[in-house]
């Protein structure tokens, strides 16, 4: 119990969000277009969700040193993670500390993600299956 | 705008099948930079005993988008899209998707809510093979923001 992974910093440019919505079939002009994000009130072009909550289940599958080790996997989407235009783009970081081992002897792991400082996710967490 | 709460408790028809490409899941590997061997290689997928390469945990949602369009497409809904933002995901899963998987999508909506002028909308999507066997299941909360708010 409380074990944890080291934190993972990912780091994200505006080509992984293109190369995330070629892969994913997401195209919403708001992971991409500056004018139309502004148009609708966010600070800038923003990170897919998705594509958060992906990077958040590299943590959760490096943590079971499997990748095909999750059985439930949920999170909240708390605030946008905005993607400047450079070749630095933005860090997410992310946390992974075990919350329960169940009665079957899967393990409940919480789960963050933070960018800039400000929570991105609320509520995330995975049970992963031992292999 | 309001949506249509009797869409609330609503099942609709299985959708077309959708065939789980090898390739289609190394991208979606590839793009979110997962370099596990399972999700690349069919070797080493096959020695977990699989018949092909395993897909990331949150690649089914390449296919349940798709999918819920079936729901919040339909102009009776009333969903306003420009104004929606994902409020909350969830993935439960009987077992790995995997590269030759044959698969339809059975979309439900569970709730539907209205709190301090934002509407909420929950899609369940159950993914099963062209068999009837279970694969996985999302829950896909959309929020359409209310017109005061950025």
């Amino acid at each position: 119990m409380g074990d944890v992974l080291e934190p993972q910093t990912f780091r994200i440019t505006r080509a992984d969000l293109v190369r995330y919505a070629g892969a994913s079939g997401d195209f919403n002009p708001i992971h991409w277009s500056e004018r139309t994000a502004t148009g609708v009130g966010l600070p800038g072009v923003i990170a897919h969700g998705m594509f958060t909550m992906a990077l958040v289940g590299r943590a959760a599958t490096a943590w079971a040193g499997a990748g095909d080790a999750v059985k439930e996997f949920s999170v909240r989407f708390s605030r946008p993670v905005p993607v400047p235009d450079t070749d630095e783009g933005t860090e997410v970081i992310v946390t992974a500390a075990v919350k329960e081992v169940t009665e079957n002897g899967d393990t409940r792991l919480a789960l963050t993600a933070t960018c800039n400082g400000d929570k991105v996710l609320s509520l995330a967490q995975a049970l992963v299956g031992k292999r | 705008m309001p949506l249509d709460q009797t869409f609330a408790g609503r099942t609709w028809p299985p959708t077309e099948t959708y065939l789980v490409g090898r390739e289609k899941i190394r991208e979606f590997a590839r793009a979110i930079g997962a370099t596990e061997a399972e999700y690349h290689d069919p070797e080493a997928a096959r020695a977990l005993g699989y018949p092909d390469v395993v897909a990331p945990p949150t690649f089914p949602v390449t296919i349940t988008m798709a999918a819920s369009r079936q729901v919040i497409n339909d102009p009776t809904l009333g969903l306003d899209y420009t104004r929606v933002v994902h409020g909350d995901q969830k993935f439960a899963y009987t077992r790995p998707m995997v590269a030759g998987d044959a698969v339809v999508c059975v979309n439900t909506v569970d709730e539907i809510t209205t709190r301090g002028g934002h509407w909420f909308i929950t899609v369940r999507t159950e993914v099963r093979t062209e068999d009837g066997e279970p694969v996985v299941t999302a829950w896909s909360k959309l929020v359409q923001r209310g017109e005061e708010s950025a």
